[in-house]
C-alpha cells in the first residue's frame, strides 16, 4: 500500500488515490491528420516498464487533482512527485 | 488422573484451577497455560490424526509452528473455529475445545486403514486418484476427503462478535517481544522516538524468559533475570505503546502493516460478552525492526511423527515456564547445543534424560556442563526408527558412518516415553520477505536470512541468523544505533557470558539401512508427505520447488510449512545435487498464521457493509409499498405491487397508467453536474458527439458521450441555464465516472479552458411527471406557468415556485409521452413528491419504478447505456448517427469513428425484435442464430431488453446483431433449452413513431 505525496495534500494512504496510467500521453491537437495507426497508437499503445515509469495520479477521495509521479515499478518506490503541465524531472529520463 | 505438572513457575497459579472440556472431557488445567500446555499436564499428548494415514499424532510445538494439535473451539453455529492452534490458545473457564481431525473419534477411526495402505498413496495422490469422472467430484470424492481429512468446520450462522479496526503512526514499529526486541524498543524510545512494540504471547521475553542455564549471564545475572529487569524498565518509558498478545498479520509495501490484537480470546464465556474481541490495527511506521526469532527445526528420520515425539526447545518450554514434563524418561536427539540446554534442564528436575547427537563430537561450555552432570552422550548416532502406537514407548539408534551417508554397526534400542528433537533453528524471516525483502543463504548452517536491510526496515536478533547471546545483543545494539541513527550507550558496557556453539552437522534426511520407500519419515506432519514423496516428485520430472510443494502438498497447509520448507529443500538439493542455496525458497504469503473474516471486515457488517444512497422520497417510497432495486448505491423503487399483484402484473398497470393518464418516477438518482465558466459551450462541444454552442438558454439537448475508443460511454439532457451555465444529467450509475473523466480532460488536455464541475446529484431531487394528463397536473402545481406549447416547448426550461421554493422544471421525455421533471432543492423533495401526488389523484397519477421506465422507453426504443450497449457499440451501431455532428472539426472518440474495424458493416447493430407469437417474451441475454441446422452455428447478437408491452399488447425487444442495420423483416431464431423462439427483426422504435404523444 503506497504512501503517495499529493502535490497539494502531502502524504495520504494508497486508498485515497485511483491510478490513470501512463503520463505524459498528449492527446493530439488533429486527431483527423492521423492514420488509423497513428491514431491507434495514441488509443491503445503503453509501455509498461520494468523500471522507472511515468504515471498519471488522481488524488480522487482528496483534492481530486491529477498529477504526476515517477515510480520505480520494480521495487514500488516514488521517486517524485509533480503537478500537471510541470517537465517529468530530468534525471530520471 | 496422572498429573504431569512438576514444580512451581512463576508464569502459571495453581492455586487458580481452571476447567476445559477437550474431546467432551472434562480436564483442569492452570491460570497461565495454554490448551496444549494444560492438555500435557495431563498427560495428553495424542491430539489428532494424520490428514491423509491418520496416524496418530501429538502436540510437536509450543507456538505458532505447531502442525498437530489444531482444534475446533465451541460448537454453537454462529461461534465455533476451526483451525486454532491449541499451542497458542489460552485457557479459560469453560473453553470447549475437541480434535479436528479425528473422525469419528482421536482413539480409533476408520481412515487409520489408510496408515495400512499406504503405498498406495504416493505424492500427488489426490491429483493422480481423484481425477476421473468427473461427476465424482462433487457427489463421492470430495465428501469422502472432507469427512476423513477434517479439515475443521466453519460457523454455519453471522459471527457475532464485535471487531475493530484501528490506524495509527508511529516512527518506529518493533516485531517481536524477544530479547532483541526489548532492547530495540527500549533504545528507540528513550531517543524520543514514538515506538510501537508488539507480541503474540501475553507475556514479553520471547524464549529467553525462562532461560536458566548458569553457562548463560548477563551482567552477572541469569540473562532471563537480567530480561526481567529491562521488561519492567521499557514499561516505563512514556511514547512506548506495548501491544501483547498482537500478531502481525501481514506487511505490505511502504511499511504499512496489518496486526492483529486478541482482546478477548483468553476471557471466559460471560467475560467475552459486549466487548471487542479482536482489532486490526492498521500500522504506517516510518521503520520497521523485524525481531521474530527462530524456530526449532525438526529431523528427518523413520517415524518421526509419533505422539510424544516434541521439538526439543518445546519440551524446555513446557517445563521451565508451564512446569510441565513431557515425559518421564526423555531421549534428545540433536544436530546441534541447544538440546543441552533442554537436558540440563531436565536433570536439574530430576527427570530422567539422555542424548543422540548426529556431531562426532562438540565441546561448548553447555556440553561440557552436560558431561560434567553425567548426562549420556551418543556422539555420532541417529535415530533410525521409533516405536509405540499411541505414544512413543522406545526407539532404535545406530552409529554414523564417516561421511554420514549411511548407518553402521549394530542397531541400540533404547526405551524413552518422550523424544525430543532439534534440527538446528529457523530464522523466521516471514516478515522480511512479506515485505518484498530477499534471502541469502548462509551454508555455514543452512539458513536462509535477510539479504538486505533498507533504510526503513531492518531484521535483527536470530531472525536475521544470530543465534548467540553475545552476537545477539551486540549486534542488535551495534544495528540500531545505525538504523535509527541515534547514539544509545545503555549497553556500552553489558557483560555477556554464553556458551559458543563451535560444531555443526546437518543432514536432511537421516540415513536408514530400511529402503526408504517402507520408511515413513515425514516432512510435513500437517499435510502428511515425506520424505519419500519428494523423492518421486523429483522422479517424475519436478524440479521448481514451488511444483514440488503443490505436487506433494508440502507446506501447503494452514501451517504453511514452518516446520517443513527447509527439510523439502534440503532433500530436493540434495537429492538434485545443488547447492541448496541455488534453489530459491517459496513465497511466504499473508496471513503469518490464520485469521477470521470478522477481524478483516471489522465494524462493516450488516448494514454498515456498503454505502446505501436513498431519495429524499425514500420514505414515502417504503410506506408505499414499493419493491427497490440497488442502483449502484442507490435504492430506487422498482415497482409498487398492489393487492399482491407480481412484479409483471404491477408494471402492466404502471406502464398502462401512465400511457393513458398520468405517471410519476423519482427521477432523482439521475447524475447532475452543474458546468459553469466562459468555455463551457465549448467544453460541452468536445465531449458530447452533437453541437452545443447553438442551444439558445432555456433549452434542453439530449447528448451521447463517447469514450476516445469511439464507444458510448453516457448519456443525458443538458440543458442550459444561463449563457455560461449548464445543468448535466448522466445515467445513474455513470454519474461519478462521467464527473472524473470531465475532471481528467479539464485538468490534463484543457487546462486552458474556463469551466467548473460540481456534482449537484445529491443537491437536488426530481419528480418526472408524464402522460397525457401531466399538463393539467402542472397547472396544479404551478397555477400562474404558462405550459402553452409556444411558451414552454418540449425540451426546454422553466424556474417557478412552489410556495416560494425555487423549482426547475424541464419538459423532456424517456418514455415518449407528455413529461415533466420537476428539480427542487433536495430537502424539499418529499414534499414536492406529496403535493404531486396530491395535485395528480383526480387523474389516477400511477407511481412507477424503474422497470415500467425501462418498458416505457423500450416502446419508444430508447437505448439504456449498460444495457442496450457494453462498451462496444458506436452511435452509428446504435442507428443513432443523426447525433454526431459532421461539422465539428473534434469531439472525444470522433476520429475512431471511422477506424477501419469501427466502420465494418458486419458490426453488431441495434434493432427491435418482435415474436412471431405475440404472447412469447424472449429472454434478456439470449443468443441469436440464423440457422439451426448447420453443425457450426454462429451466433450473430443477443437479446438486450425484452417486454410484455400492454400498450401495443405483444412482446417486444431490443437486440443488438451483426448487420442488424441492414435485416428488417428478415426471420432470426432465438435457440432457448426446450425451444426455439421465431423472430422477425423490426425497426427499434415500436410506438408512436411519429412522436404525436409529446405534444398530446
Ligand atoms: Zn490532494
Amino acid at each position: 500500500m503506497f504512501l503517495i505525496n499529493c502535490p497539494f495534500c502531502g502524504e495520504r494512504d494508497q486508498s485515497e488515490f485511483s491510478s490513470g496510467g501512463e503520463a505524459h500521453i498528449v492527446r493530439p491537437k488533429q486527431p483527423t491528420e492521423l492514420s488509423d495507426d497513428e491514431w491507434a497508437e495514441y488509443l491503445f499503445m503503453r509501455k509498461n516498464i520494468k523500471g522507472i515509469q511515468f504515471e498519471r495520479w488522481n488524488h480522487a477521495h482528496g483534492c481530486r487533482k491529477w498529477f504526476n509521479i515517477v515510480r520505480d515499478t520494480s521495487n514500488d518506490k516514488i521517486l517524485s512527485v509533480y503537478k500537471m503541465g510541470e517537465k517529468p524531472p530530468v534525471n530520471y529520463k | 488422573m496422572p498429573n504431569y505438572r512438576i514444580h512451581k513457575t512463576e508464569y502459571i497459579d495453581e492455586t487458580k484451577r481452571v476447567s476445559f472440556k477437550y474431546d467432551g472431557k472434562t480436564y483442569f488445567g492452570c491460570e497461565g497455560d495454554t490448551l496444549a500446555s494444560a492438555l500435557l499436564a495431563n498427560g495428553i499428548h495424542l491430539v489428532g490424526r494424520s490428514f491423509k494415514y491418520h496416524r496418530p499424532r501429538g502436540i510437536v510445538s509450543c507456538g505458532a509452528e505447531e502442525p498437530n494439535a489444531i482444534c475446533q473451539i465451541g460448537s454453537k453455529k454462529d461461534l465455533t473455529e476451526p483451525n486454532v492452534r491449541a499451542t497458542e490458545l489460552e485457557l479459560y473457564e469453560g473453553l470447549e475445545a475437541s480434535s479436528q481431525n479425528c473422525w469419528p473419534n482421536v482413539k480409533f477411526d476408520i481412515g487409520g486403514i489408510n496408515n495400512f495402505i499406504s503405498p498406495l498413496i504416493p505424492a500427488g495422490f489426490y491429483y493422480k486418484t481423484f481425477m476421473w469422472p468427473k461427476s465424482f467430484w462433487k457427489k463421492v470424492y470430495e465428501p469422502l476427503i472432507r469427512l476423513s481429512a477434517g479439515l475443521g468446520k466453519s460457523p454455519t450462522e453471522p459471527d457475532p462478535d464485535i471487531y475493530d479496526h484501528k490506524h495509527v503512526h508511529y516512527d518506529v514499529l518493533v516485531i517481536g517481544g524477544g530479547i532483541s526486541g526489548i532492547i530495540t524498543a527500549k533504545m528507540a524510545a528513550k531517543n524520543n522516538l514514538k515506538t510501537l512494540l508488539v507480541d503474540d504471547k501475553k507475556i514479553l521475553g520471547g524464549s529467553t524468559i525462562y532461560q536458566n542455564n548458569e553457562a548463560i549471564k548477563i551482567d552477572d545475572k541469569l540473562s532471563s533475570e537480567w530480561l526481567k529487569n529491562e521488561i519492567q524498565e521499557i514499561k516505563k518509558l512514556s511514547n512506548l505503546t506495548i501491544k501483547i498478545r498482537t500478531s502481525i498479520a501481514a506487511y505490505h509495501g511502504y511499511n504499512f502493516l496489518l496486526a492483529k490484537e486478541n482482546l478477548t480470546d483468553h476471557l471466559p464465556e460471560e467475560k467475552k460478552k459486549n466487548k471487542i474481541r479482536q482489532r486490526l490495527w492498521k500500522i504506517r511506521a516510518k521503520k520497521v525492526v523485524i525481531a521474530t526469532g527462530s524456530i526449532e527445526r525438526p529431523l528427518v528420520f523413520n517415524n518421526n511423527d509419533r505422539p510424544g515425539i516434541l521439538l526439543s526447545n518445546s519440551i524446555n518450554k513446557y517445563l521451565d515456564y508451564y512446569g510441565v514434563s513431557c515425559g518421564e524418561n526423555i531421549i534428545l536427539f540433536t544436530n546441534n547445543d541447544s538440546a543441552y540446554e533442554t537436558s540440563i534442564s531436565l536433570h536439574k528436575k530430576g527427570i530422567k534424560n539422555l542424548i543422540v547427537d548426529l556431531r562426532k563430537s562438540a565441546s561448548s561450555e553447555l556440553i561440557k556442563q552436560a558431561e560434567s552432570l553425567g548426562i549420556k552422550i551418543y556422539f555420532n548416532h541417529v535415530v533410525t526408527n521409533t516405536f509405540g502406537y499411541r505414544k512413543i514407548n522406545s526407539l532404535e539408534i545406530m552409529k554414523l558412518s564417516e561421511d554420514g551417508n549411511t548407518t553402521v554397526g549394530n542397531k541400540i534400542k533404547l526405551s524413552c516415553d518422550c523424544l525430543g528433537m532439534s534440527g538446528g533453528w529457523t530464522p523466521m524471516v516471514h516478515m522480511h520477505t512479506q515485505s518484498g525483502g530477499k534471502l541469502d543463504f548462509r551454508d555455514d548452517d543452512q539458513v536462509f536470512l535477510p539479504k538486505e536491510n533498507s533504510e526503513d526496515k531492518i531484521s535483527v536478533g536470530s531472525c536475521n541468523g544470530d543465534f548467540d547471546l553475545e552476537n545477539i545483543i551486540d549486534k542488535t545494539v551495534n544495528k540500531i544505533n545505525k538504523f535509527l541513527d541515534i547514539d544509545n550507550q545503555d549497553y556500552q558496557d553489558t557483560n555477556i557470558i554464553c556458551s559458543k556453539e563451535n560444531d555443526k552437522r546437518n543432514i536432511w534426511l537421516l540415513p536408514n539401512k530400511i529402503p526408504l520407500g517402507k520408511t515413513k519419515c515425514f516432512i510435513d506432519f500437517q499435510n502428511d508427505s515425506t520424505a519419500k514423496d519428494i523423492k518421486l516428485a523429483l522422479k517424475e520430472g519436478f524440479r521448481s520447488i514451488e511444483h514440488v510443494k503443490r505436487y506433494t502438498t508440502t507446506g501447503m497447509a494452514t501451517d504453511q510449512g514452518k516446520l517443513s520448507n527447509m527439510h523439502a529443500l534440503g532433500i530436493i538439493a540434495d537429492t538434485a545435487g545443488v547447492k541448496m542455496g541455488t534453489l530459491g525458497t517459496t513465497t511466504f504469503r499473508p496471513p503469518f498464521t490464520p485469521l477470521a473474516f470478522g477481524t478483516l471486515v471489522g465494524r462493516n457488517v450488516g448494514k454498515f457493509f456498503e454505502v446505501v444512497r436513498k431519495t429524499s422520497m425514500h420514505e414515502w417510497h417504503v410506506e408505499n409499498n414499493a419493491e427497490f432495486e440497488n442502483v449502484g448505491q442507490w435504492k430506487r423503487p422498482w415497482y409498487y405491487p398492489k393487492d399482491g399483484e407480481n412484479m409483471h402484473d404491477s408494471v402492466q398497470r404502471e406502464s398502462k397508467a401512465a400511457r393513458d393518464s398520468a405517471g410519476i418516477l423519482d427521477a432523482s438518482t439521475l447524475g447532475k453536474i452543474d458546468i459553469q465558466g466562459t468555455d463551457a459551450s465549448e467544453f460541452l462541444n468536445r465531449v458530447y458527439t452533437n453541437a452545443w454552442s447553438k442551444l439558445a438558454i432555456g433549452k434542453c439537448r439530449y447528448g451521447i458521450m463517447l469514450n476516445e475508443d469511439g464507444m458510448v460511454y453516457d448519456d443525458g439532457v443538458t440543458t442550459r441555464i444561463s449563457e455560461n451555465h449548464y445543468l448535466m444529467t448522466t445515467t445513474t450509475g455513470g454519474a461519478a465516472n462521467v464527473l472524473n473523466k470531465l475532471e481528467d480532460y479539464l485538468q490534463t488536455e484543457w487546462p486552458e479552458l474556463d469551466v467548473y464541475l460540481t456534482s449537484v446529484t445529491d443537491h437536488y431531487s426530481t419528480a418526472s411527471i408524464c402522460g397525457p394528463n401531466s399538463k393539467k397536473i402542472l397547472n396544479k402545481l404551478f397555477p400562474n406557468l404558462d405550459l402553452s406549447d409556444e411558451n414552454f416547448p418540449h425540451m426546454s426550461f422553466k424556474v417557478d415556485k412552489i410556495e416560494n421554493i425555487n423549482c426547475r422544471i424541464m419538459r423532456i421525455s424517456f418514455t415518449g409521452e407528455l413529461s415533466y421533471e420537476i428539480n427542487i432543492e433536495s430537502k424539499y423533495g418529499n414534499s414536492l413528491w406529496k403535493m404531486c401526488i396530491e395535485a395528480g389523484k383526480e387523474f389516477n397519477l400511477t407511481p412507477y419504478g424503474t422497470e415500467t421506465m425501462h418498458l416505457l422507453r423500450a416502446e419508444k426504443g430508447f437505448i439504456i447505456v449498460g444495457q442496450d450497449t457494453d462498451g462496444t457499440m458506436t452511435p452509428s451501431d446504435l442507428q443513432m448517427d443523426w447525433i454526431v455532428s459532421k461539422k465539428k472539426y473534434d469531439f472525444i472518440g470522433k476520429r475512431s469513428l471511422y477506424r477501419s474495424d469501427t466502420i465494418r458493416e458486419d458490426r453488431k447493430q441495434l434493432v427491435g425484435l418482435l415474436t412471431d407469437d405475440p404472447k412469447e417474451i424472449l429472454e434478456e441475454g439470449a443468443q441469436i442464430v440464423s440457422d439451426i441446422k448447420s453443425k457450426h452455428i454462429d451466433m450473430l447478437g443477443h437479446v438486450t431488453s425484452s417486454y410484455f408491452s400492454p400498450n401495443l399488447n405483444k412482446s417486444i425487444a431490443l437486440a443488438v446483431v451483426r448487420s442488424g442495420k441492414t435485416m428488417k423483416g428478415q426471420k432470426l431464431i432465438i435457440p432457448m433449452e426446450n425451444k426455439n423462439i421465431n423472430v422477425t427483426v423490426s425497426d427499434t422504435i415500436f410506438l408512436d413513431k411519429d412522436n404525436k404523444k409529446l405534444n398530446a
